[in-house]
């Protein structure tokens, strides 16, 4: 025991008594983290939502089989996964699905380069937020739809127009989480460090950007869902053969050949492609900072 | 559990003051919406010693120990400092909630540029010395409320002594500000760490100023009890706790002396 070798209080000399109360006290209410087994988590995480996509198939298949609207308008599960099937056979899947998940993903580190430092200046300069805090905010409403014709009519059908409504769309989002992640800090941790001596630059570095990091990674989250769905508009309406074969295109494809499966195929593809990057790349990273600080809720 | 005031004998404060607060006054606001919060505070604090600022609910303690610990200034009057920087403890542990228990210890040493090996070593040291020794690796939501306020404890330490005596350089005892550090806990697990203070405070030598407005609390710490009025906040009295004082007595004689104050202000 440490104590043994240094003046020993009355109280510690009087009973043994204080340190076994000490001790239960720290066995008794130490929160003990219940952590259920992995197939738990399985049935309650896994089950059900591929349960949901089953039925919505089988209750499709049913509508279908029923007739009651005709094939051009809602054609056979089988049909569609056919479609994705011989798309995916030759290649041309692939091709098009890294085409759009290219440029969302350049676009959405754009975003952050650019949002990073916007957020930064707006939520520690007061001048900057009385004039730009509330724009930025508003720009989060605008669908980036609407920059898609202005857009064309300064970049022309290039490259340039995506990114720049893409960018529309992400910079706000990212930019405003990390205001909101900023200003939920609690005052109290940069008291601290300023009471322990911490120069503003490691006060920044070592205490507010790491307790701001649950609300920026909200916002990363949210720059890159608008991202995703920022280039399916740009794509969607800026089509031409110098701008590449997208999922945009793909369905823009489908609309003008009138292929319900080629439609519905290429918004099964654009909806797997969001969902599978928010649970491959955002959702591990949440988990392991909530988890950290003793926020995680769920499973 | 009885509480004794027997110590290890009256010793003999040598030295200049750790802490000396020469006519501290601190106004909030101008105008007619200014709060005089304190009024020609005196207070010397001799090295080692424990010190209780006594005072009702918004007297102006957390403003006193907020200017002597530099986080304010004060309107009028002088803080002097021995030690270069007292460490601050607060009713909530402020502990940084991404950091494990010995990362928070290590912190003040990492702002001050220890390296990593050395500033490990004695982060351990002083979770040992508040018995948490092996919960180095815990998230603070992994620990109890009194497990945080004592890694608190350890961290302020860190901050007020550094290194400690490492080597042959002289043991550099620093100060402790604490803001009603237990008011948060439970009774059974602040009259435990009450008694871990004090042999934390015996066992390093710190210097400590530890605001309460339990009178109980002030009687069982401190060397000496010192009571602020309230609005403005002046120092009313203050009592040594000597070894030939009954502590039930003293208890009594506080308490009247406070409820006179707080009284004065329903008039
Ligand atoms: N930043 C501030 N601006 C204006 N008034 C303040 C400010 N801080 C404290 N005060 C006022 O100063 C007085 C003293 O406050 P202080 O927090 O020091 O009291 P306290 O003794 O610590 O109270 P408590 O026991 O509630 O912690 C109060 O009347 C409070 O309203
Ligand atoms: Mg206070």
């Amino acid at each position: 025991m440490a104590a043994e070798d240094r003046p020993v209080l009355t109280e510690d000399r009087e009973s043994d008594g204080t340190l076994d109360v000490g001790r239960g006290l720290d066995a008794l209410d130490t929160p003990t983290e219940h952590r259920a087994p992995w197939w738990k988590r399985f049935a309650t995480s896994v089950v059900p939502p591929v349960v949901a996509v089953v039925l919505f198939i089988v209750v499709w298949q049913i509508l279908w089989a029923s007739a009651i609207w005709p094939e051009f308008k809602l054609p056979a599960p089988g049909a569609v996964f056919g479609e994705i099937g011989t798309q995916l056979v030759s290649g041309q899947a692939l091709s098009i699905i890294w085409t759009s998940i290219s440029r969302a993903v350049l676009g959405f580190l754009f975003a952050v380069i650019i949002g990073t430092p916007l957020g930064l200046l707006v939520a520690t300069v007061p001048v900057v937020r009385a004039a730009i805090g509330p724009i930025l905010s508003g720009l989060q409403s605008l669908p980036s739809v609407a920059w898609v014709p202005a857009a064309v009519l300064w970049f022309g059908l290039t490259d340039q127009t995506i990114y720049f409504v893409v960018l529309m769309g992400a910079v706000p989002s990212i930019a405003n989480g990390l205001v909101s992640g900023i200003d939920q800090v609690p005052p109290l941790l940069p008291r601290v460090g300023h009471a322990m001596g911490a120069s503003r630059a490691q006060s920044a570095r070592l205490i507010m950007l790491p307790a701001a990091l649950p609300g920026f990674l909200a916002g990363l989250k949210q720059g890159w869902a608008f991202s995703w769905r920022s280039l399916m508009a740009a794509e969607l309406i800026a089509t031409s053969p110098s701008l590449g074969f997208g999922l945009g295109a793909y369905l823009n494809y489908g609309q003008t050949q009138s292929e319900m499966e080629v439609v519905i195929a290429a918004i099964i593809l654009i909806l797997v492609v969001g969902i599978g990057v928010e649970l491959l790349a955002f959702r591990p990273a949440e988990r392991r900072i909530l988890r950290a600080r003793g926020l995680a809720t769920g499973p | 559990m009885t509480v004794t005031l027997e110590r290890p004998g009256p010793t003999p404060r040598t030295g200049p003051p750790a802490v000396e607060v020469k006519g501290v006054s601190k106004v909030f606001g101008r105008g007619d919406d200014a709060v005089v919060a304190l009024d020609g505070v005196d207070l010397s604090v001799a090295p080692g010693e424990f010190v209780c600022l006594l005072g009702a609910s918004g007297c102006g303690k957390s403003t006193l120990l907020n200017v002597v610990a530099g986080l304010d200034q004060p309107t009028t009057g002088t803080v002097d400092r021995s030690s270069s920087r007292p460490a601050v403890m607060f009713q909530e542990s402020a502990l940084l909630p991404w950091l494990t228990a010995g990362r928070n210890v290590e912190l003040p040493l990492r702002l001050a540029g220890v390296g990593r090996g050395a500033r490990r070593e004695r982060a351990r040291e002083l979770l040992e010395l508040v018995r948490l020794d092996g919960q180095a690796e815990k998230r603070p939501h992994e620990l109890s409320g009194g497990m945080r306020q004592r890694v608190a404890l350890a961290r302020a330490l860190a901050a007020a002594t550094g290194l400690g005596g490492s080597g042959a350089t002289e043991v550099q005892p620093g100060v402790l500000l604490m803001d009603e550090p237990f008011g948060a806990l439970d009774a059974i697990t602040r009259d435990f760490l009450q008694a871990e203070l004090l042999r934390v405070w015996e066992a390093t030598g710190t210097t400590i100023l530890f605001v309460t407005h339990d009178v109980r609390e002030s009687v069982r710490l401190a060397e000496r009890v010192v009571l602020l009025s309230s609005r403005p906040g002046r120092v009313v009295r203050e009592w040594g706790t000597g070894v030939d004082t009954d502590p039930e007595e003293l208890h009594g004689d506080i308490t009247t002396e406070l409820r006179e104050v707080i009284s004065a202000h329903g008039r």
